[in-house]
Protein backbone atom coordinates (compact mmCIF):
# COMPACT_ATOMS: atom_id res chain seq x y z
CA UNK A 1 0.00 0.00 0.00
CA UNK A 2 2.73 2.42 0.88
CA UNK A 3 4.65 1.88 -2.26
CA UNK A 4 1.79 2.54 -4.57
CA UNK A 5 1.84 6.34 -4.83
CA UNK A 6 5.59 6.33 -5.35
CA UNK A 7 5.28 4.20 -8.42
CA UNK A 8 2.67 6.14 -10.26
CA UNK A 9 2.98 9.78 -9.40
CA UNK A 10 6.05 10.21 -11.57
CA UNK A 11 4.07 9.29 -14.63
CA UNK A 12 1.23 11.83 -14.54
CA UNK A 13 3.75 14.68 -14.60
CA UNK A 14 5.40 13.10 -17.58
CA UNK A 15 2.10 12.47 -19.28
CA UNK A 16 1.14 16.08 -18.70
CA UNK A 17 4.36 17.24 -20.27
CA UNK A 18 3.94 14.92 -23.23
CA UNK A 19 0.37 16.12 -23.68
CA UNK A 20 1.55 19.70 -23.66
CA UNK A 21 4.12 18.96 -26.33
CA UNK A 22 1.58 17.10 -28.45
CA UNK A 23 -0.89 19.96 -28.22
CA UNK A 24 1.77 22.50 -29.13
CA UNK A 25 2.82 20.42 -32.13
CA UNK A 26 -0.75 20.07 -33.29
CA UNK A 27 -1.37 23.80 -32.96
CA UNK A 28 1.81 24.59 -34.83
CA UNK A 29 0.80 22.22 -37.62
CA UNK A 30 -2.64 23.81 -37.92
CA UNK A 31 -1.12 27.27 -37.90
CA UNK A 32 1.29 26.55 -40.73
CA UNK A 33 -1.52 25.00 -42.73
CA UNK A 34 -3.54 28.20 -42.53
CA UNK A 35 -0.50 30.18 -43.55
CA UNK A 36 0.04 28.14 -46.68
CA UNK A 37 -3.59 28.40 -47.72
CA UNK A 38 -3.54 32.15 -47.18
CA UNK A 39 -0.42 32.51 -49.27
CA UNK A 40 -1.86 30.54 -52.14
CA UNK A 41 -4.99 32.65 -52.50
CA UNK A 42 -3.92 36.03 -51.23
CA UNK A 43 -1.05 36.81 -53.59
CA UNK A 44 -1.24 37.77 -57.19
CA UNK A 45 -1.99 41.43 -57.67
CA UNK A 46 -2.67 41.35 -61.45
CA UNK A 47 -6.11 41.53 -63.00
CA UNK A 48 -6.65 37.80 -62.82
CA UNK A 49 -4.17 36.29 -60.41
CA UNK A 50 -2.98 32.84 -61.42
CA UNK A 51 -0.78 30.52 -59.39
CA UNK A 52 1.42 28.11 -61.27
CA UNK A 53 2.60 25.23 -59.11
CA UNK A 54 5.95 23.72 -60.00
CA UNK A 55 7.16 20.48 -58.37
CA UNK A 56 10.90 20.19 -58.72
CA UNK A 57 13.66 17.93 -57.38
CA UNK A 58 15.53 19.41 -54.41
CA UNK A 59 18.79 19.71 -56.35
CA UNK A 60 17.07 22.26 -58.62
CA UNK A 61 16.19 24.61 -55.75
CA UNK A 62 18.48 27.56 -56.46
CA UNK A 63 18.17 27.40 -60.25
CA UNK A 64 14.37 27.11 -60.23
CA UNK A 65 14.00 29.96 -57.74
CA UNK A 66 15.81 32.18 -60.24
CA UNK A 67 13.71 30.88 -63.12
CA UNK A 68 10.48 31.39 -61.18
CA UNK A 69 11.42 35.02 -60.51
CA UNK A 70 12.11 35.47 -64.19
CA UNK A 71 8.81 33.84 -65.16
CA UNK A 72 6.86 36.05 -62.75
CA UNK A 73 8.59 39.14 -64.13
CA UNK A 74 7.59 38.15 -67.66
CA UNK A 75 4.00 37.24 -66.78
CA UNK A 76 1.90 39.87 -65.04
CA UNK A 77 -0.38 38.47 -62.35
CA UNK A 78 1.24 35.06 -62.31
CA UNK A 79 2.70 33.65 -59.11
CA UNK A 80 4.96 30.63 -59.33
CA UNK A 81 4.75 28.37 -56.31
CA UNK A 82 7.72 26.05 -56.01
CA UNK A 83 7.63 22.78 -54.13
CA UNK A 84 10.98 21.09 -53.66
CA UNK A 85 11.45 17.53 -52.41
CA UNK A 86 12.97 14.24 -53.45
CA UNK A 87 11.70 13.25 -56.89
CA UNK A 88 10.13 10.05 -55.57
CA UNK A 89 8.16 12.00 -52.94
CA UNK A 90 6.98 14.52 -55.52
CA UNK A 91 5.80 11.93 -58.00
CA UNK A 92 3.99 10.09 -55.20
CA UNK A 93 2.22 13.35 -54.29
CA UNK A 94 1.13 13.92 -57.90
CA UNK A 95 -0.15 10.35 -58.06
CA UNK A 96 -2.21 11.11 -54.94
CA UNK A 97 -3.73 14.13 -56.67
CA UNK A 98 -1.50 17.01 -55.57
CA UNK A 99 -2.25 20.09 -57.70
CA UNK A 100 0.98 20.38 -59.68
CA UNK A 101 1.24 22.07 -63.06
CA UNK A 102 4.85 21.20 -63.86
CA UNK A 103 7.07 18.34 -62.68
CA UNK A 104 10.85 18.44 -62.96
CA UNK A 105 12.49 15.17 -61.91
CA UNK A 106 16.10 14.47 -60.97
CA UNK A 107 16.05 11.15 -62.78
CA UNK A 108 14.35 9.24 -65.52
CA UNK A 109 12.97 6.54 -63.21
CA UNK A 110 10.65 8.91 -61.35
CA UNK A 111 9.48 10.61 -64.55
CA UNK A 112 8.69 7.11 -65.84
CA UNK A 113 6.39 6.62 -62.84
CA UNK A 114 4.44 9.71 -63.98
CA UNK A 115 4.20 8.72 -67.64
CA UNK A 116 3.54 5.10 -66.64
CA UNK A 117 0.19 6.24 -65.22
CA UNK A 118 -0.34 8.65 -68.13
CA UNK A 119 -0.41 11.65 -65.77
CA UNK A 120 1.78 13.90 -67.95
CA UNK A 121 0.40 16.76 -70.04
CA UNK A 122 3.28 17.08 -72.48
CA UNK A 123 5.94 14.51 -73.29
CA UNK A 124 8.94 14.77 -70.94
CA UNK A 125 11.89 16.78 -72.23
CA UNK A 126 15.44 16.36 -70.93
CA UNK A 127 16.72 19.73 -69.79
CA UNK A 128 19.83 19.19 -67.65
CA UNK A 129 22.45 16.69 -66.60
CA UNK A 130 24.43 16.21 -63.43
CA UNK A 131 27.47 14.12 -62.61
CA UNK A 132 29.19 13.11 -59.41
CA UNK A 133 32.04 15.00 -57.82
CA UNK A 134 34.13 14.41 -54.72
CA UNK A 135 33.51 16.91 -51.94
CA UNK A 136 36.14 17.36 -49.23
CA UNK A 137 36.45 19.84 -46.35
CA UNK A 138 38.32 23.00 -47.43
CA UNK A 139 41.61 21.83 -45.88
CA UNK A 140 41.27 18.34 -47.44
CA UNK A 141 42.57 16.52 -44.32
CA UNK A 142 42.92 13.15 -46.04
CA UNK A 143 44.66 14.59 -49.11
CA UNK A 144 42.13 13.19 -51.57
CA UNK A 145 43.03 13.78 -55.22
CA UNK A 146 41.27 11.09 -57.20
CA UNK A 147 38.48 8.53 -57.14
CA UNK A 148 41.11 5.87 -56.37
CA UNK A 149 42.01 7.71 -53.14
CA UNK A 150 38.47 7.06 -51.88
CA UNK A 151 39.30 3.36 -51.64
CA UNK A 152 41.90 4.11 -48.94
CA UNK A 153 41.61 4.44 -45.21
CA UNK A 154 39.51 7.55 -44.63
CA UNK A 155 36.09 8.67 -43.43
CA UNK A 156 34.15 8.38 -46.68
CA UNK A 157 30.44 9.18 -46.76
CA UNK A 158 28.18 8.34 -49.70
CA UNK A 159 24.44 8.08 -50.37
CA UNK A 160 22.79 4.71 -49.68
CA UNK A 161 22.39 2.57 -52.83
CA UNK A 162 18.61 2.83 -52.37
CA UNK A 163 18.60 6.53 -53.36
CA UNK A 164 19.65 7.81 -56.82
CA UNK A 165 22.91 9.49 -55.75
CA UNK A 166 23.98 6.28 -54.00
CA UNK A 167 23.15 4.14 -57.00
CA UNK A 168 25.24 6.51 -59.13
CA UNK A 169 28.15 6.33 -56.66
CA UNK A 170 28.06 2.55 -56.66
CA UNK A 171 28.00 2.46 -60.45
CA UNK A 172 30.88 4.91 -60.83
CA UNK A 173 33.00 2.98 -58.35
CA UNK A 174 32.22 -0.35 -60.01
CA UNK A 175 33.04 1.03 -63.47
CA UNK A 176 36.36 2.33 -62.19
CA UNK A 177 37.15 -0.83 -60.24
CA UNK A 178 37.43 1.05 -56.95
CA UNK A 179 36.14 -0.57 -53.79
CA UNK A 180 34.47 2.02 -51.57
CA UNK A 181 34.35 1.41 -47.81
CA UNK A 182 32.08 4.20 -46.59
CA UNK A 183 31.68 4.87 -42.86
CA UNK A 184 28.13 5.98 -43.56
CA UNK A 185 25.53 5.58 -46.32
CA UNK A 186 23.27 8.59 -46.00
CA UNK A 187 19.67 9.14 -46.92
CA UNK A 188 20.21 12.08 -49.22
CA UNK A 189 22.90 14.08 -50.91
CA UNK A 190 22.26 16.90 -48.42
CA UNK A 191 23.11 14.57 -45.54
CA UNK A 192 26.36 13.61 -47.26
CA UNK A 193 27.24 17.24 -47.84
CA UNK A 194 26.51 18.15 -44.21
CA UNK A 195 28.89 15.44 -42.98
CA UNK A 196 31.60 16.97 -45.17
CA UNK A 197 30.95 20.63 -44.33
CA UNK A 198 30.96 19.81 -40.61
CA UNK A 199 34.33 18.10 -41.05
CA UNK A 200 33.09 14.72 -39.81
CA UNK A 201 33.79 13.10 -43.15
CA UNK A 202 37.09 13.34 -45.02
CA UNK A 203 35.30 12.99 -48.33
CA UNK A 204 31.85 12.51 -49.80
CA UNK A 205 30.44 11.70 -53.22
CA UNK A 206 27.85 14.28 -54.25
CA UNK A 207 26.68 15.98 -57.43
CA UNK A 208 28.65 18.71 -59.20
CA UNK A 209 25.80 21.15 -58.52
CA UNK A 210 25.92 20.43 -54.78
CA UNK A 211 29.59 21.36 -54.64
CA UNK A 212 28.82 24.54 -56.57
CA UNK A 213 25.95 25.40 -54.20
CA UNK A 214 28.04 24.76 -51.09
CA UNK A 215 30.49 27.51 -52.06
CA UNK A 216 33.51 27.82 -49.79
CA UNK A 217 32.21 25.26 -47.30
CA UNK A 218 33.64 22.38 -49.33
CA UNK A 219 36.28 21.84 -51.98
CA UNK A 220 35.25 19.93 -55.08
CA UNK A 221 37.48 17.39 -56.77
CA UNK A 222 36.40 16.34 -60.25
CA UNK A 223 37.44 12.95 -61.57
CA UNK A 224 37.31 11.64 -65.14
CA UNK A 225 35.43 8.45 -64.22
CA UNK A 226 32.38 10.55 -63.28
CA UNK A 227 31.38 10.76 -66.94
CA UNK A 228 30.46 7.07 -66.94
CA UNK A 229 27.27 7.83 -64.98
CA UNK A 230 25.33 10.88 -66.13
CA UNK A 231 22.13 11.78 -64.36
CA UNK A 232 19.53 13.22 -66.74
CA UNK A 233 16.76 15.61 -65.57
CA UNK A 234 13.45 15.45 -67.47
CA UNK A 235 10.62 18.00 -67.18
CA UNK A 236 6.95 17.72 -68.21
CA UNK A 237 3.65 19.48 -67.65
CA UNK A 238 1.08 17.62 -65.58
CA UNK A 239 -2.07 16.40 -67.33
CA UNK A 240 -4.52 17.68 -64.72
CA UNK A 241 -3.11 21.21 -64.84
CA UNK A 242 -5.71 23.98 -65.11
CA UNK A 243 -3.11 26.26 -66.66
CA UNK A 244 -1.75 24.02 -69.40
CA UNK A 245 -0.67 26.95 -71.53
CA UNK A 246 1.26 28.67 -68.75
CA UNK A 247 2.75 25.33 -67.65
CA UNK A 248 4.05 24.75 -71.16
CA UNK A 249 5.52 28.27 -71.19
CA UNK A 250 7.39 27.49 -67.97
CA UNK A 251 8.76 24.27 -69.49
CA UNK A 252 9.79 26.29 -72.57
CA UNK A 253 11.60 28.78 -70.34
CA UNK A 254 13.54 25.96 -68.63
CA UNK A 255 14.46 24.18 -71.85
CA UNK A 256 15.12 27.41 -73.80
CA UNK A 257 18.30 29.48 -73.99
CA UNK A 258 17.53 31.61 -70.91
CA UNK A 259 16.80 28.61 -68.73
CA UNK A 260 19.86 26.74 -69.90
CA UNK A 261 22.03 29.73 -69.06
CA UNK A 262 20.67 29.82 -65.48
CA UNK A 263 21.13 26.05 -65.06
CA UNK A 264 24.66 26.27 -66.42
CA UNK A 265 25.38 28.94 -63.83
CA UNK A 266 24.52 26.46 -61.07
CA UNK A 267 26.75 23.76 -62.50
CA UNK A 268 24.25 21.66 -64.44
CA UNK A 269 25.34 20.20 -67.77
CA UNK A 270 23.39 20.52 -71.02
CA UNK A 271 21.25 17.48 -71.94
CA UNK B 1 -4.57 -2.23 -3.18
CA UNK B 2 -8.31 -2.67 -3.63
CA UNK B 3 -10.02 -0.51 -6.20
CA UNK B 4 -12.61 1.65 -4.51
CA UNK B 5 -15.87 2.45 -6.25
CA UNK B 6 -16.15 6.02 -7.56
CA UNK B 7 -18.89 7.93 -5.80
CA UNK B 8 -18.92 11.06 -7.94
CA UNK B 9 -20.23 10.59 -11.49
CA UNK B 10 -18.37 11.87 -14.52
CA UNK B 11 -19.95 14.26 -17.01
CA UNK B 12 -21.20 12.23 -19.96
CA UNK B 13 -19.77 14.56 -22.60
CA UNK B 14 -16.27 13.75 -21.38
CA UNK B 15 -16.49 10.39 -23.13
CA UNK B 16 -16.77 11.87 -26.62
CA UNK B 17 -13.42 13.71 -26.79
CA UNK B 18 -11.82 10.89 -24.80
CA UNK B 19 -12.98 8.33 -27.35
CA UNK B 20 -11.90 10.61 -30.20
CA UNK B 21 -8.47 10.91 -28.62
CA UNK B 22 -8.14 7.16 -28.20
CA UNK B 23 -9.25 6.63 -31.78
CA UNK B 24 -6.73 9.21 -32.98
CA UNK B 25 -3.93 7.16 -31.45
CA UNK B 26 -5.22 3.70 -32.30
CA UNK B 27 -6.45 4.25 -35.87
CA UNK B 28 -3.00 4.88 -37.43
CA UNK B 29 -1.74 1.70 -35.75
CA UNK B 30 -4.67 -0.20 -37.24
CA UNK B 31 -3.82 1.36 -40.60
CA UNK B 32 -0.29 -0.07 -40.38
CA UNK B 33 -1.63 -3.53 -39.61
CA UNK B 34 -4.10 -3.24 -42.48
CA UNK B 35 -1.38 -2.15 -44.90
CA UNK B 36 1.08 -4.96 -44.08
CA UNK B 37 1.80 -7.34 -46.93
CA UNK B 38 1.10 -10.44 -44.82
CA UNK B 39 2.12 -13.21 -47.28
CA UNK B 40 5.62 -11.70 -47.55
CA UNK B 41 5.77 -10.41 -43.98
CA UNK B 42 8.33 -12.91 -42.69
CA UNK B 43 10.62 -12.56 -45.69
CA UNK B 44 10.51 -8.77 -45.41
CA UNK B 45 11.17 -8.73 -41.69
CA UNK B 46 13.89 -11.38 -41.65
CA UNK B 47 16.05 -9.92 -44.42
CA UNK B 48 19.68 -9.55 -43.37
CA UNK B 49 19.53 -5.76 -43.21
CA UNK B 50 16.32 -5.79 -41.15
CA UNK B 51 17.65 -8.28 -38.61
CA UNK B 52 20.91 -6.38 -38.26
CA UNK B 53 18.98 -3.15 -37.74
CA UNK B 54 16.74 -4.76 -35.10
CA UNK B 55 19.71 -6.26 -33.26
CA UNK B 56 21.58 -2.97 -33.34
CA UNK B 57 18.50 -1.12 -32.07
CA UNK B 58 18.03 -3.49 -29.14
CA UNK B 59 21.74 -3.47 -28.29
CA UNK B 60 22.16 0.32 -28.39
CA UNK B 61 18.87 0.97 -26.57
CA UNK B 62 19.92 -1.39 -23.78
CA UNK B 63 23.30 0.36 -23.52
CA UNK B 64 21.75 3.80 -23.42
CA UNK B 65 19.22 2.68 -20.81
CA UNK B 66 22.13 1.59 -18.59
CA UNK B 67 23.78 4.98 -19.17
CA UNK B 68 20.50 6.73 -18.38
CA UNK B 69 20.25 4.86 -15.06
CA UNK B 70 23.88 5.52 -14.12
CA UNK B 71 23.62 9.23 -14.88
CA UNK B 72 19.93 9.83 -14.31
CA UNK B 73 19.53 8.34 -10.81
CA UNK B 74 22.07 10.69 -9.20
CA UNK B 75 20.61 13.61 -11.12
CA UNK B 76 17.08 12.82 -9.98
CA UNK B 77 18.20 12.35 -6.37
CA UNK B 78 20.07 15.66 -6.30
CA UNK B 79 17.14 17.48 -7.90
CA UNK B 80 14.61 15.95 -5.51
CA UNK B 81 16.58 15.97 -2.25
CA UNK B 82 18.66 19.13 -2.33
CA UNK B 83 17.94 22.75 -2.99
CA UNK B 84 20.46 25.11 -4.44
CA UNK B 85 20.43 28.38 -6.31
CA UNK B 86 19.40 27.97 -9.90
CA UNK B 87 17.90 24.55 -9.31
CA UNK B 88 14.83 25.42 -11.37
CA UNK B 89 17.06 26.45 -14.24
CA UNK B 90 19.09 23.24 -13.98
CA UNK B 91 15.92 21.17 -13.99
CA UNK B 92 14.61 22.98 -17.07
CA UNK B 93 17.89 22.44 -18.90
CA UNK B 94 17.97 18.76 -18.01
CA UNK B 95 14.45 18.36 -19.37
CA UNK B 96 15.23 20.31 -22.53
CA UNK B 97 15.88 17.25 -24.77
CA UNK B 98 12.29 16.23 -24.04
CA UNK B 99 10.91 19.18 -25.98
CA UNK B 100 13.82 19.78 -28.35
CA UNK B 101 13.45 18.46 -31.90
CA UNK B 102 15.83 15.46 -31.98
CA UNK B 103 17.57 16.81 -35.06
CA UNK B 104 18.61 19.82 -32.98
CA UNK B 105 20.00 17.40 -30.40
CA UNK B 106 21.92 15.70 -33.18
CA UNK B 107 23.44 18.98 -34.35
CA UNK B 108 24.35 19.87 -30.76
CA UNK B 109 26.02 16.49 -30.24
CA UNK B 110 27.83 16.85 -33.55
CA UNK B 111 29.41 20.10 -32.44
CA UNK B 112 30.31 18.57 -29.10
CA UNK B 113 31.63 15.11 -29.89
CA UNK B 114 32.28 15.51 -33.63
CA UNK B 115 35.85 15.54 -34.90
CA UNK B 116 35.86 19.33 -34.98
CA UNK B 117 33.55 19.69 -32.01
CA UNK B 118 34.10 21.07 -28.53
CA UNK B 119 35.44 17.79 -27.11
CA UNK B 120 36.06 16.03 -30.41
CA UNK B 121 39.56 17.36 -30.95
CA UNK B 122 40.75 16.23 -27.53
CA UNK B 123 39.17 12.83 -28.13
CA UNK B 124 40.87 12.64 -31.51
CA UNK B 125 44.23 13.17 -29.82
CA UNK B 126 43.42 10.19 -27.59
CA UNK B 127 42.67 8.17 -30.70
CA UNK B 128 38.94 8.05 -30.03
CA UNK B 129 36.59 8.72 -32.89
CA UNK B 130 32.94 8.87 -31.95
CA UNK B 131 31.29 10.01 -35.17
CA UNK B 132 30.06 7.16 -37.39
CA UNK B 133 30.45 4.64 -34.57
CA UNK B 134 27.94 2.68 -32.55
CA UNK B 135 29.01 4.82 -29.57
CA UNK B 136 27.56 7.83 -31.37
CA UNK B 137 24.21 6.04 -31.63
CA UNK B 138 24.25 5.30 -27.89
CA UNK B 139 25.13 8.92 -27.09
CA UNK B 140 22.31 10.24 -29.27
CA UNK B 141 19.82 7.86 -27.66
CA UNK B 142 20.99 8.67 -24.15
CA UNK B 143 20.71 12.39 -24.85
CA UNK B 144 17.03 12.13 -25.79
CA UNK B 145 16.07 9.41 -23.28
CA UNK B 146 17.74 10.71 -20.11
CA UNK B 147 15.01 13.26 -19.22
CA UNK B 148 12.38 10.51 -19.18
CA UNK B 149 14.25 8.72 -16.42
CA UNK B 150 15.01 11.88 -14.46
CA UNK B 151 11.40 13.13 -14.59
CA UNK B 152 9.75 9.91 -13.49
CA UNK B 153 12.30 9.17 -10.78
CA UNK B 154 12.31 12.70 -9.39
CA UNK B 155 8.53 12.55 -9.20
CA UNK B 156 8.68 9.25 -7.35
CA UNK B 157 11.29 10.61 -4.91
CA UNK B 158 9.31 13.75 -4.17
CA UNK B 159 6.01 11.96 -3.53
CA UNK B 160 7.84 9.33 -1.48
CA UNK B 161 9.12 11.93 0.93
CA UNK B 162 12.06 11.65 3.29
CA UNK B 163 10.46 10.11 6.38
CA UNK B 164 12.13 6.72 6.18
CA UNK B 165 15.46 8.20 5.22
CA UNK B 166 15.33 10.48 8.26
CA UNK B 167 14.49 7.55 10.50
CA UNK B 168 17.31 5.46 9.05
CA UNK B 169 19.73 8.35 9.54
CA UNK B 170 18.71 8.88 13.18
CA UNK B 171 19.29 5.19 13.73
CA UNK B 172 22.88 5.82 12.68
CA UNK B 173 22.96 4.67 9.07
CA UNK B 174 25.59 6.53 7.00
CA UNK B 175 24.31 8.35 3.86
CA UNK B 176 25.41 5.64 1.42
CA UNK B 177 23.60 2.97 3.42
CA UNK B 178 20.45 5.11 3.58
CA UNK B 179 20.61 5.66 -0.16
CA UNK B 180 21.25 2.00 -0.94
CA UNK B 181 18.97 0.35 1.61
CA UNK B 182 16.11 2.86 1.96
CA UNK B 183 15.90 5.40 -0.86
CA UNK B 184 16.53 3.11 -3.81
CA UNK B 185 14.24 0.22 -2.74
CA UNK B 186 11.41 2.69 -2.06
CA UNK B 187 11.55 4.26 -5.51
CA UNK B 188 12.44 1.07 -7.37
CA UNK B 189 9.08 0.85 -9.21
CA UNK B 190 9.48 4.47 -10.32
CA UNK B 191 13.01 3.70 -11.43
CA UNK B 192 11.87 0.68 -13.43
CA UNK B 193 9.12 2.58 -15.24
CA UNK B 194 11.54 5.43 -15.91
CA UNK B 195 14.11 3.01 -17.31
CA UNK B 196 11.53 1.34 -19.52
CA UNK B 197 10.36 4.71 -20.87
CA UNK B 198 13.98 5.60 -21.58
CA UNK B 199 14.48 2.31 -23.38
CA UNK B 200 11.37 2.90 -25.50
CA UNK B 201 12.47 6.44 -26.31
CA UNK B 202 15.94 5.20 -27.27
CA UNK B 203 14.43 2.53 -29.47
CA UNK B 204 12.50 5.14 -31.43
CA UNK B 205 15.36 7.63 -31.73
CA UNK B 206 15.79 8.85 -35.28
CA UNK B 207 16.60 12.52 -35.78
CA UNK B 208 19.63 12.82 -33.53
CA UNK B 209 21.05 9.53 -34.79
CA UNK B 210 20.81 10.34 -38.49
CA UNK B 211 22.28 13.81 -37.90
CA UNK B 212 25.09 12.79 -35.59
CA UNK B 213 25.92 9.11 -36.09
CA UNK B 214 25.34 8.50 -39.78
CA UNK B 215 23.81 5.39 -41.27
CA UNK B 216 25.67 2.15 -41.96
CA UNK B 217 24.29 -1.35 -41.79
CA UNK B 218 25.26 -3.14 -38.59
CA UNK B 219 27.11 -0.11 -37.17
CA UNK B 220 24.82 2.89 -36.96
CA UNK B 221 21.69 2.03 -38.96
CA UNK B 222 19.09 1.35 -36.28
CA UNK B 223 15.59 0.13 -37.07
CA UNK B 224 14.01 3.59 -37.48
CA UNK B 225 16.78 4.57 -39.92
CA UNK B 226 16.34 1.31 -41.79
CA UNK B 227 12.60 1.97 -42.09
CA UNK B 228 13.23 5.47 -43.40
CA UNK B 229 15.66 4.15 -45.98
CA UNK B 230 13.51 1.21 -47.08
CA UNK B 231 10.68 3.67 -47.68
CA UNK B 232 12.66 5.00 -50.67
CA UNK B 233 12.51 1.74 -52.59
CA UNK B 234 10.37 -0.82 -50.82
CA UNK B 235 7.27 0.54 -49.12
CA UNK B 236 6.16 -2.98 -48.11
CA UNK B 237 9.38 -3.60 -46.20
CA UNK B 238 9.08 -0.22 -44.48
CA UNK B 239 5.54 -1.01 -43.33
CA UNK B 240 6.48 -4.50 -42.15
CA UNK B 241 9.41 -3.14 -40.13
CA UNK B 242 7.21 -0.39 -38.71
CA UNK B 243 4.90 -3.06 -37.37
CA UNK B 244 7.86 -4.82 -35.75
CA UNK B 245 8.77 -1.60 -33.97
CA UNK B 246 5.15 -1.10 -32.86
CA UNK B 247 5.05 -4.62 -31.44
CA UNK B 248 8.37 -4.17 -29.61
CA UNK B 249 7.13 -0.86 -28.18
CA UNK B 250 3.85 -2.44 -27.02
CA UNK B 251 5.77 -5.29 -25.37
CA UNK B 252 8.06 -2.83 -23.60
CA UNK B 253 5.20 -0.71 -22.29
CA UNK B 254 3.26 -3.82 -21.28
CA UNK B 255 6.30 -5.09 -19.41
CA UNK B 256 6.69 -1.75 -17.64
CA UNK B 257 3.08 -1.67 -16.50
CA UNK B 258 3.24 -5.29 -15.41
CA UNK B 259 6.33 -4.57 -13.32
CA UNK B 260 5.21 -1.25 -11.89
CA UNK B 261 1.80 -2.33 -10.61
Amino acid sequence: MRKHPRTTVGLPRLVGLVGLVATATLLAACGSDDGAAGGATGDGGGAEPVTLTVFAASSLTAAFEDLADQFEADHDGVTVELSFAGSSDLVAQIQQGAPADVFASADQANMDKLTGEDLQGSDPVEFATNTLEIAVPPDNPAGVESLQDLGGDLNLVVCAPEVPCGAAAQQVAADAGVELKPVSEEQSVTDVLNKVTSGEADAGLVYVTDVAAAGDAVEGITFPEADSVVNVYPIATVGDSEHAGLAQEFVDLVTGGEGQKVLDGYGFGAP
Amino acid sequence: MARHQRQVGLPRWLFVPAAAGALFVVLPLVAIVARVDWPDFLTLVTSESSLEALKLSLRTSAASTVLCVLLGVPMAVLLARTSFRGQGLVRSLVLLPLVLPPVVGGIALLYTFGRRGLLGESLEVLGIQIAFSTTAVVLAQTFVALPFLVVSLEGALRTGGERYEVVAATLGAPPTTVFRRVTLPLVLPGLVSGAVLSFARALGEFGATITFAGSLQGVTRTLPLEIYLQRETDADAAVALSLVLVVVAVLVIGLARGRAT
